[in-house]
């Protein structure tokens, strides 16, 4: 178990600088999800973790100790890749001993790992089968025990579940928790699917043009987020956002500073004929409905622009013209810049402040 | 209703790949093994049946045993110097770079000369007198060389030159063989505490096992018809050091018009040339294709 300090890290491809200047602690023990759009930064952070890309500057701690000249494999880090990277040429048993072997423990004792951990990923009855026979799901398995069976100090994990189907990966998704929980060691975790991220993490770092937005844990992260792009990063729709110009009849306390107003599409109402709602206005056309059973969602052109809102558990609203309530303590206030602001109040324009 | 057409449609579209198939490669071969049975010197309008009295006389013809064991030799040393040393060369040409993409640009360009031309090359540079290579080994203190003139070096003269000629073309299939391994596959190696050589005993060299297997059954196959350096340079001399299978064949064929012994010869060949043919494509079948 290790806690992980980055400091001043920065990362440049020859002219290119990926990542400036980047600072976090990754707490011992958690489970901490790395997230960001293509491009961001997330996976050379996770690299230079690793030790598989060298840092241009700065210092990466690992367990009270600076790592930036150790090796690999003498890190204390294990990694699952996207593409697995198991060793085609051995059988099961053998990519999972072969970290032991190269550390030189005993016969004995790597056949009991081996035994043990392959009980625990389910692996059992293909431990002499090429990796080439198995399926996508038991790949994985074998990429995880890999991994688990050197006890690292710290699980890096590279998008791993993105090649896998559906239904596979929520399953995955599941034993992965159940396994941090088991082991306690930190574990890394690239994606960049927030949905991943949200549900997997207990502290979630959002990065974009190698730069950090925010570190939060899942929730705070989607109630509080720090700026714009969180804002509109995390949550299924992303959060709505309308520009000042366009936005009619608000009135807001230090409304000059005020670039853009938001709000999550599951905090709108679409207001029923008779029904007397208290907040922002909102009327438009619904283009699409899509109902997933529990939960519609609804696409809608407002003179703003357009928007979605998320009901639940309600029935499917068949009016063409809405008009949708946004209840004033669920606005989100940004500066020009994207910048979160906070303490501003709103009310109806010419009504009190509520 | 099918027509006769119809039935005979897909025929009549083979038929001109397999007359000429069978008239240039199936008629020949048939042609070679019949020879191979009688007494014929070429012009003469009789050919006497002799049976299988050529084969005996080649397998107590002490030049022709001396002839095949050049030809094992010179394969053998041909294939394993070209292949480990292209082998080297990949390893270390697999990056990018100026100078990796200059060298493997020189060593490839011997395969696009034509093999007249680098005989003729050769013949110059391994000239006792005046050649460069005696020069080139004078700088480290070697005494002079004979080469192609004395029966104990032209051999491996003439290996040194198909290894100059072939190893450009065999680096270059390893290079690709060594790009179509995963990166990741080194690194989760290197996370694992693999050293580089336990790496490569046990990842890429098994990976690289298919790219090896075809490379050295193409290779003996090429090996095992040299001919066109030596008719240039040696002419199987000096004392048949350098006499190898088809250039036996040609000069008995060719030179002393011994038709049906050079086609017993020819026979042999064949025979040598499709078990490794069968070898290859038996163990093509079963290997193993590493995603």
């Amino acid at each position: 178990m290790a806690k992980i300090e980055l400091k001043h890290i920065s990362k440049k491809f020859k002219d290119e600088t990926i990542i400036q200047d980047l600072n976090l602690t990754i707490k011992d023990g958690s489970f901490t999800v790395l997230v960001g759009p293509s491009g961001c930064g997330k996976s050379t952070t996770l690299r230079m973790i690793a030790g598989l890309e060298k840092a241009s500057g700065g210092e990466i701690w690992i367990g009270g100790e600076c790592v930036n000249d150790t090796a690999p494999g003498l890190r204390d880090v294990a990694m699952v890749f996207q593409n697995y990277a198991l060793y085609p040429t051995m059988s099961v048993r053998g990519n999972i001993e072969f970290g032991l072997k190269n550390r030189g423990v005993a016969k004995s004792e790597r056949e009991a790992l081996v035994n043990d951990i392959s009980e625990i990923v389910g692996l059992k009855p293909h431990l002499d089968k090429k990796p080439q026979s198995l399926s996508g799901g038991q790949r994985q398995r074998v990429a995880l025990a890999r991994a688990m069976v050197k006890k690292p100090k710290v699980f890096i994990l590279d998008e791993p579940l993105s090649n896998l189907d559906a239904k596979l990966r929520n399953q995955m998704r599941t034993e992965l928790i159940q396994l941090h929980r088991r082991l306690g060691t930190t574990f890394v975790y690239v994606t960049h699917d927030q949905v991943e991220a949200m549900s997997m993490g207990d502290e979630i770092v959002v990065m974009n043009g190698g730069v950090i937005q925010q570190a939060e844990s899942p929730l705070k992260l989607y109630h509080d987020p720090a700026n714009l792009f969180t804002a509109q990063f995390i949550g299924t729709p992303a959060m709505n956002m309308m520009n000042i110009r366009d936005v009619r009849g608000l009135g807001l306390t230090a409304g000059e500073q005020v670039g853009f107003v938001g709000f999550r599409p599951e905090q709108a109402h679409i207001q029923e004929a008779g029904m007397i709602g208290d907040g922002y206005k909102l009327e438009g056309e619904i283009i699409t409905r899509e109902s997933l059973g529990a939960e519609n969602i609804y696409q809608i052109q407002s003179r703003t622009g357009i928007f979605f809102v998320k009901t639940f558990l309600e029935p499917l609203v068949e009016d063409a013209q809405v008009t949708v309530v946004v209840p004033y303590d669920q606005l989100y206030y940004f500066a020009p810049n994207g910048e979160r602001l906070r303490g501003i109040s709103a009310r109806a324009a010419g009504g009190n402040v509520t | 209703m099918t027509t006769a057409w119809d039935k005979l449609r897909p025929y009549g579209m083979v038929a001109p790949a397999i007359i000429i198939f069978s008239l240039f490669f199936i008629y020949p071969i048939f042609y070679m093994i019949y020879l191979s049975l009688f007494d014929w010197n070429f012009v003469s309008p009789t050919k006497s049946f002799v049976g299988i009295q050529n084969f005996r006389d080649l397998l107590t013809d002490a030049d022709f045993r001396k002839v095949l064991s050049n030809t094992t030799i010179y394969t053998i040393m041909t294939v394993t110097l070209t292949t480990v040393l292209a082998l080297l060369l990949a390893l270390w040409l697999n990056r990018k770079g100026i100078l990796h993409g200059f060298v493997q640009g020189a060593i490839f360009s011997p395969h696009i000369i034509s093999l007249v031309s680098i005989s003729l090359l050769w013949s110059w540079l391994m000239d006792p007198e005046y050649g460069l290579m005696n020069w080139v080994i004078g700088l480290f203190g070697f005494g002079k060389l004979a080469w192609l003139s004395h029966p104990g070096t032209s051999l491996i003269s003439l290996v040194i030159v198909a290894v100059w000629k072939g190893v450009g073309y065999n680096t270059l299939v390893f290079i690709a063989g060594l790009q179509s391994i995963p990166g990741d596959i080194y690194e989760a190696a290197a996370l694992d505490r693999s050293k580089p050589w336990t790496t490569f005993m046990k990842l890429i060299l098994p990976m690289l096992s298919p790219t090896i297997f075809f490379l050295v059954i193409i290779n003996m196959l090429g090996s095992f018809q040299v001919f066109e350096t030596i008719a240039i340079m040696t002419q199987g001399g000096p004392i048949n050091s350098t006499n190898t299978l088809v250039y036996y064949i040609y000069e008995n064929g060719f030179r002393f018009f011994k038709i049906g012994y050079a086609s017993a010869a020819g026979v042999i060949l064949l025979g040598i040339v499709g078990v490794l043919t069968l070898v290859y494509f038996r163990l093509l079948s079963k290997r193993v294709h590493y995603r």
